[in-house]
């Protein structure tokens, strides 16, 4: 029993006192981060990677904090959505449907209540199936080769921006942009230095961490300057936090429909947990929404998306960690984390590295359950800080994004860097370019490169090496799909979404 | 006329040009690898290439561009950050940050009290939680602390 043996080790390595103490932390740290509009989980784990960093903590420590955060924030994304209908995060879009007049009825508490317990059975369930998938996958990458990876990185980005983007060409340009700034710097096969314009600072690389940080959160920043917005509206009663047992047994299938076909779309590359949230809310409207009461506050259309984007949450760690591919804009920050930690993801991570795999598991198991207690009993705290005015929160995120990226470079070039990554950022959200893709571009573009030259070395300059095996083919197929189809899917996809938004209260 | 799409079509196009002439001006002292440090940049260079031309062609509607006002409060926020750089090391942490968090925060709508209460706690807060309890190094400045 490999796995049993596997679990245990997990165990061990997560239940020392720094260990648990930092998932409880990175889970209140994330539910605030989700809980507040504007600031999404990439967002939110993007400021804490380079504190995470100059803190000194090893490779289990940094990933446990950093993805309870990411939990934290798919739970917390929900609090907004039903009490003021304004998402805290994207994947937390899709309850605002139900989830708003049910608060509008007097059935805030409720609302929260069992969009929390939704949220806990889909994240529990998607690590479950982290622990029972990604082993599985981890074993199928070992018949990858560098042309099978350059064809999977070709993917990620195909689908990635996909779905994501308005308009697949610029989704493209995002994914080129990304690329062109990773070469900059040394070469590493050759050591010729490329694209420096014989700056030194530039020698090493641009270093993520200033583009991430820069790119969103920054770039957050400067939206909220730009828009004013001064005052959030007034989230109103709460009445109980609890939910009566008619309810939850009533909502008990839509969470289970949610979490799978959430992780699913979270396991797809690309995908993530708004396209997890959106198809779980499609799913039970199409299979339970009997007597029209979805949109006006039905439980169900409450609990499918939450469970929905909770397994995406989960489902898109297991491509990240098997593959190196994240399925999502947070998990391509967390590969960037990885990498920045000299751990590569991989088939080849779980026999080198198991306590980094198992003990991430153990943590993850534990911080839904510290996000349980966090958002049942303990909701009205972050409800409070919801009222927080934006003209505090901002020049404080503003601000330790700088202590951050000062921390671990000790160097004004690379501040000026973030803040023209921050102005960039601002002027390609305008333009309806989807950031990921850069992030993925700068993360990968040297990966990419390598695999390439390997492939090309082995096969003496024969390009079509590329496509020589089955499983290449395969990969590429599904690239130009991803691609593609999501030109036309796409457009009806948002449409949908969007006279679904209209259409409420 | 729909022209932010095309001028950031053309510029796309600029920059995919630049960095092909860049690609050809990167030494290749002999062939390690049948590729060599160019091609990669070079399919790059392309690809934007491929991304600039559709914008130009197709643009997508206008994008609501801050004026007057709205924009003058984002350069100002710009600046705010750009000399909260330049001041950081002769300043130091404490007196910089809340210079620039208390400037964004009167900005962003604050009372002026308020916000210069808000940038000296901003200041002090980040760096007893940073510095004094978590260890990490932030400029001194003049005033030593």
């Amino acid at each position: 029993m490999d796995l049993l043996t596997g679990l245990l080790t997990g165990f061990a390595t997560a239940f020392t006192p720094l260990h648990l103490a930092l998932a409880i932390l990175g889970c209140v740290l994330g539910t605030l981060v989700g809980a507040l509009p504007g600031l999404g989980p990439s967002n939110g784990v993007a400021i804490l990677v380079p504190l995470a960093f100059s803190l000194g903590l090893d490779a289990t420590a940094t990933l446990i904090l950093l993805t309870s955060v990411y939990y934290g924030a798919m739970y917390g994304g929900r609090i907004s959505s039903i009490l003021l209908a304004i998402p805290g995060d994207e994947p937390a879009l899709m309850t605002i449907l139900d989830g708003h007049p049910m608060a509008r009825a007097g059935r805030a508490g409720e609302a929260l209540a069992l969009s929390g317990l939704a949220s806990f059975v889909g994240g529990v369930l998607a690590t479950a199936g982290l622990v029972l998938l990604a082993p599985l996958l981890a074993r199928f990458a070992l018949l990858f080769g560098p042309a099978e990876y350059f064809a999977l990185y070709v993917l990620a980005f195909a689908t990635l921006g996909g779905l994501a983007a308005r308009n697949p060409m610029k989704a493209l340009f995002a994914a080129a942009l990304g690329l062109a700034l990773a070469l900059v710097g040394y070469d590493t096969t050759t050591g010729i230095p490329r694209y420096t314009f014989g700056l030194v600072e530039l020698y090493e690389g641009i270093d993520f961490l200033v583009a991430i940080v820069g790119l969103f959160a920054l770039s957050e920043v400067f939206l909220f300057v730009e828009k004013g917005l001064r005052e959030l509206p007034h989230p109103g009663r709460l009445g109980r936090i609890f939910v009566r047992l008619s309810t939850l047994r009533q909502s008990l299938g839509a969470m289970f429909r949610g979490t799978g076909i959430g992780f699913l779309a979270g396991v797809l590359p690309g995908a993530g947990a708004s396209l997890g949230s959106f198809l779980a809310y499609m799913l039970e409207k199409r299979v339970s929404d009997r007597a029209g009461t979805f949109g006006r506050g039905d439980p169900r259309g409450v609990a499918a998306p939450e469970a929905g984007n909770n397994a995406a949450a989960g489902g898109a760690l297991v491509p990240m960690l098997t593959l190196g591919v994240p399925g999502s804009g947070t998990t391509a920050v967390l590969l960037a984390v990885l990498m920045a930690l000299d751990i590569t993801p991989g088939p080849l991570l779980f026999e080198q590295r198991p306590e980094v795999v198992w003990g991430l598991v153990a943590a993850l198991f534990f911080a839904n359950l510290v996000l349980l207690a966090l958002n049942l009993p303990l909701v009205g705290l972050f409800v409070q800080l919801l009222r927080v005015p934006p003209r505090y929160l901002m020049p404080l995120v503003a601000m330790v994004s700088f202590v951050g990226i000062h921390a671990i470079s000790n160097n004004p070039f690379d501040l000026q860097l973030m803040i023209g990554f921050g102005v960039l950022g601002w002027v390609l959200r305008k333009l309806e370019v989807p950031l990921v893709p850069i992030i993925l571009g700068i993360l990968l573009g040297n990966e990419m490169e390598d695999n390439l030259r390997r492939a090309l070395l082995i096969a003496d300059g024969d390009w079509t090496v590329l496509w020589r095996s089955p499983l290449a083919v395969g990969l590429w197929t599904v690239a130009v799909l991803g691609f593609f189809g999501p030109m036309l899917v796409g457009p009806w996809l948002r449409r949908r979404r969007a006279r679904l938004l209209e259409g409420r209260g | 006329m729909r022209w932010s799409d095309r001028i950031f079509g053309l510029l796309t196009l600029a920059l995919a040009l630049a960095y092909g002439l860049g690609a050809m001006a990167i030494a290749t002292p002999f062939a390690v690898d049948p590729l060599g440090p160019r091609t990669f940049p070079v399919i790059i260079a392309i690809t934007l290439g491929i991304a600039g031309l559709w914008p130009l062609l197709v643009p997508d509607p206008e994008p609501d561009w801050p004026r007057g006002r709205a924009l003058g409060e984002l350069v100002g926020a710009v600046a705010v950050l750009l000399g909260y750089t330049a001041l950081l090391e002769p300043l130091g942490f404490v007196a910089a940050t809340a210079l620039a968090a208390g400037l964004l925060c009167w900005r962003l709508g604050g009372g002026l009290w308020a916000s210069a209460l808000f940038g000296l706690l901003c200041g002090v807060g980040l760096r007893l939680v940073f510095v004094e309890l978590l260890d990490l190094s932030l400029p001194r400045g003049l005033l030593g602390w």
